[in-house]
């Protein structure tokens, strides 16, 4: 302040102080705001209230009805009365609620009805959610990774031969060894379609694809040589990973600490994509290739980079199973489809990581329901397969679930970022 | 630098190489080798064209198609052939086929005649999901759904196949599960604006989880309901006996002839006709064909569906011609690789066909190999047709002029 100049009146001072305070505390809230740094209160009642979880719900809702007519109609007993439904509809509706009722009520006891159901049900969640991540984390960048089988297959591969080949080392070198190689073989395979994306511009959609089919055909040919089945032996199964290469058994049960990997994998996943400046390449890219382009990012570091990251986490889904549930020997089933259960996983998360954790989860308890639901009430395993692409489906069009219902509109649903001039 | 010219440049060094294989590895050892090449086939029924074999001199054969893929290196090197680089390249990559396949068998019997029907079968669900995909990209919706529409097509054309006791009548199924599954697909993509790519492997998800439940919970415990009235060749009187393309050509079954007629038949109808230069427009640029009068919802409907005509037809070949019963997951990829089919095709039934017979002749040339000592282990050669997709894909096809509103969700103002 100078002489001359009239002095503020202390009220006036107050008056200043109050409206500083006053615009700090807009623009903090703004902040909080744009960063999404809300109080954790206010983000759960977001996540649980929004349209986003209500189609999800509906979704959910919707299979189910589906999946009941499909029992309704495949139950011997049901059929059989469906020919005079007319003249006695009371038989066809009992003997259809009878199936519908058995089934499904098979299916939640067997999921989460007991304590060995809840770790089951944990088991096979395990690898489906690291390859829900492995198509999540490309999703994100605009790419559709559908080579998840081949990239578990790979990273099976190669963890369990590190497992049985190397003997001698103590568990904490042995297994997490053994559990990189398993990363390191699923990025290869991941890496090889980034690099030939941004190389030569081949569609990783189809690339991967034809990668599955190529490692299923390995992995068979492996489970013919000597390498994986020892000498003398003719039986296609792998050799049997020691104790220091498998996973730790959990809560005296069949679950092994792989539930503890996928979690650890997921929560730096979630850093990397939320917290860190590699993540937000990756979203800018995903949302607008020319723009991140224009703005330095590089296109082709976000492909190789989010593909070979997705190889090994489906890799690591591979080494999971190989030193786990297949630490007997590896078969050429012992991927079981997980790579390709990553899809629905992710699409049914909307390719967040915590929506993917919940979706892996409740396909593992799906999965796990279905063999119950198989035993006792006689419908097929490959029923929770529809269900889950029914799920998807309804996801996958979120007007379609709006319309039916009538809601209000949700934001878009799952969306690769792609531009028209990278789709196939 | 005009990347017409590097694309032509990197497929004249690939041809080169290709060419020194062939005179270095396949010809110059193989002095005094022969190859016994039947012309007879063993499959086809006609028994007219008894030509017997001829012995083939590996080293002068081999040679002569080392020089002419070196030839086609040269061409491709010096020559400017934007519009032709695909096919030049494609050549190249067919001779050097056949001159593996030659060295392959030497000293054996090599069944050409077979081969090359094998090759035209195994392309017919190929051309007609290519064809399927071609009609969809040029209405600007991407089908990547072609995996689920040949597998739905499989499935229903088995069942009604097996109770109707006639194969026409599980070729109408086929068509009916294909255009099934592209009616789901016209609804979330046109309808529903769902991402395209998205909703394609929403499909097959779809399709591939309910055909093995029907099948595990049907299927399996009626066996009755998954044994078809399979087609059977249908020779054409006359032609079927010209030596060598009498057997290829004309003894094959109705399906294959099918899908010959659909690949004229939609190249015709593309480039020739004004629903073609109407259903070009809605891909190119919607708002301007909406502006002349041109119903974009309702073309791209057509073209969705009869899209799923052709791929459902694919279907029904794979499980009432080529084989005699459905197999969970049996389409095998083959979705994918009609869809590499119709990319490296650049879009038009022709090329899309040209490229389902390259890839048709590398699944046919895999099977084949297995009776053969080449060095690798048989079972690995069954990965040939996977790993030729993958070199076309990110090889031939270069820089690709697509649709130009190609995935892109259109909505009348």
């Amino acid at each position: 302040m100078t002489d001359g100049s009239p002095q503020p009146a202390p009220d006036a001072d107050d008056e200043v102080r109050r409206l500083e305070q006053e615009r700090a505390a807009v623009v903090d809230q703004d902040v909080r705001r744009t960063t999404g740094d809300e109080t954790l209160v206010q983000r759960l009642v977001d996540a649980v209230t929004g349209p986003n979880v209500v189609v999800t719900l509906l979704a959910i809702v919707l299979a189910l009805v589906i999946g009941a007519v499909l029992i309704a109609v495949s139950d011997a007993e049901a059929r059989t009365s469906l020919a005079y439904v007319f003249a006695r509809p009371g038989d066809f509706f009992g003997a259809a609620w009878t199936a519908i009722s058995d089934s499904y009520g098979a299916l939640a006891k067997g999921a989460v009805g007991s304590r060995n159901g809840i770790t089951e049900s944990l088991l096979a969640a395990t690898p489906l959610i690291l390859t829900g991540l492995a198509v999540a984390l490309p999703f994100r960048a605009g790419l559709f990774n559908i080579g998840g089988e081949g990239q578990v297959i790979a990273g099976g591969m190669v963890a369990s031969w590190v497992g049985f080949s190397a003997s001698g080392l103590p568990l904490v070198v042995h297994l997490p060894l053994a559990l990189a190689a398993g990363i390191v073989g699923g990025a290869l395979m991941g890496w090889i379609p980034g690099v030939l994306k941004t190389r030569t511009g081949a569609h990783e959609v189809i690339t991967t694809i034809m990668l599955n089919n190529i490692a299923r055909i390995a992995l068979s040919y492996a489970l013919t040589s000597a390498i994986f089945l020892g000498p003398n032996n003719v039986n296609p199964r792998g050799l049997s990973v020691p104790d220091s290469a498998r996973l730790p058994r959990l809560f005296d049960s069949r679950l092994n600490a792989g539930i503890i990997v996928a979690i650890v994998a997921a929560i730096l996943l979630y850093y990397l994509m939320e917290r860190s400046s590699r993540g937000f390449e990756i979203e800018a890219v995903g949302l607008n290739p020319h723009a991140a382009s224009s703005a330095g990012m590089s296109v082709a570091r976000a492909t190789i980079f989010t593909l070979a990251g997705a190889g090994a986490l489906a890799g690591l889904a591979g080494a999971v199973l190989g030193l786990g549930v297949a630490a007997g020997g590896i078969t050429t089933g012992f991927s079981a489809g997980v790579g390709f259960d990553g899809i629905t996983v992710a699409l049914l998360g909307r390719a967040r990581v915590p929506g993917t954790v919940a979706a892996g989860l409740l396909f593992g308890a799906l999965s796990i329901g279905g063999r119950a639901m198989q035993a006792q009430a006689g419908i097929n395993l490959d029923l929770v397969g529809v269900l889950q692409a029914l799920i998807i489906l309804f996801v996958a069009a979120p007007a379609l679930v709006q319309a039916l219902f009538r809601l209000k509109r949700a934001r878009p649903g799952v969306t690769p970022g792609m531009t028209a001039g990278e789709s196939a | 630098m005009n990347p017409h010219v590097t694309r032509s440049r990197r497929f004249g060094v690939v041809a080169a190489v290709l060419g020194a294989l062939v005179i270095g590895f396949f010809a110059l050892p193989n002095a005094g080798v022969i190859t016994e090449v039947s012309l007879e086939s063993r499959l086809a029924g006609a028994d007219g064209s008894r030509i017997g074999s001829i012995d083939v001199p590996i080293l002068v054969v081999t040679l002569l198609i080392g020089l002419a893929v070196l030839a086609l290196a040269a061409l491709l090197l010096t020559v400017r052939l934007p519009d032709h680089v695909n096919v030049v390249g494609g050549a190249a990559v067919g001779l050097f086929v056949v001159a593996f396949l030659l060295w392959a068998a030497r000293g054996d019997t090599l069944f050409a005649v077979d081969l090359a029907r094998l090759s035209l079968r195994s392309a017919v669900p190929l051309t007609l999901g290519a064809l399927a995909g071609v009609l969809c990209e040029r209405a600007a919706v991407v089908n990547i759904a072609i995996e689920g529409q040949l597998l739905a097509g499989a499935f229903t054309a088995v069942v009604v196949a097996s109770v109707t006791a006639s194969p026409m009548a599980g070729a109408g199924a086929g068509i009916l599960g294909g255009v099934v599954i592209a009616a789901m697909l016209g609804l979330l993509s046109i309808k529903f604006s769902t991402d395209q790519i998205v909703a394609g492997v929403v499909l097959i998800v779809f399709a591939a989880g309910l055909t093995s439940f029907l099948a595990s919970q049907w299927l399996s415990t009626s066996p009755e309901m998954n044994s078809p009235a399979t087609f059977s060749a249908v020779e054409i009187a006359g032609l079927s006996s010209i030596p060598v393309l009498g057997p290829i050509l004309f003894d094959q079954s109705l399906l294959v002839y099918a899908t010959l007629v659909a690949v004229v038949g939609l190249q015709v109808a593309i480039f020739r006709t004004r629903w073609g230069l109407r259903l070009r427009a809605v891909g190119e640029h919607p708002k301007a064909a909406d502006t002349v009068g041109i119903n974009v919802s309702r073309t791209r409907w057509l073209a969705v569906l009869a899209g799923g005509v052709l791929a459902g037809l694919g279907g029904a070949f794979l499980s009432i011609d080529a084989a005699s019963s459905f197999t969970e997951d049996m389409s095998a990829g083959k979705g994918f690789i009609a869809l590499a089919a119709m990319l490296a095709g650049r879009y038009n039934p022709r090329g899309a066909f040209g490229a389902a017979m390259l890839f048709g002749l590398a699944e046919a040339s895999a099977r084949a190999l297995q009776g053969f000592d080449v060095g690798i282990p048989s079972q690995l050669l069954l990965a040939i047709p996977y790993v030729v997709t993958i070199i076309v894909v990110s090889g031939l096809i270069g820089r690709l002029r697509i649709p130009g509103a190609s995935g892109q969700h259109y909505a009348t103002e």
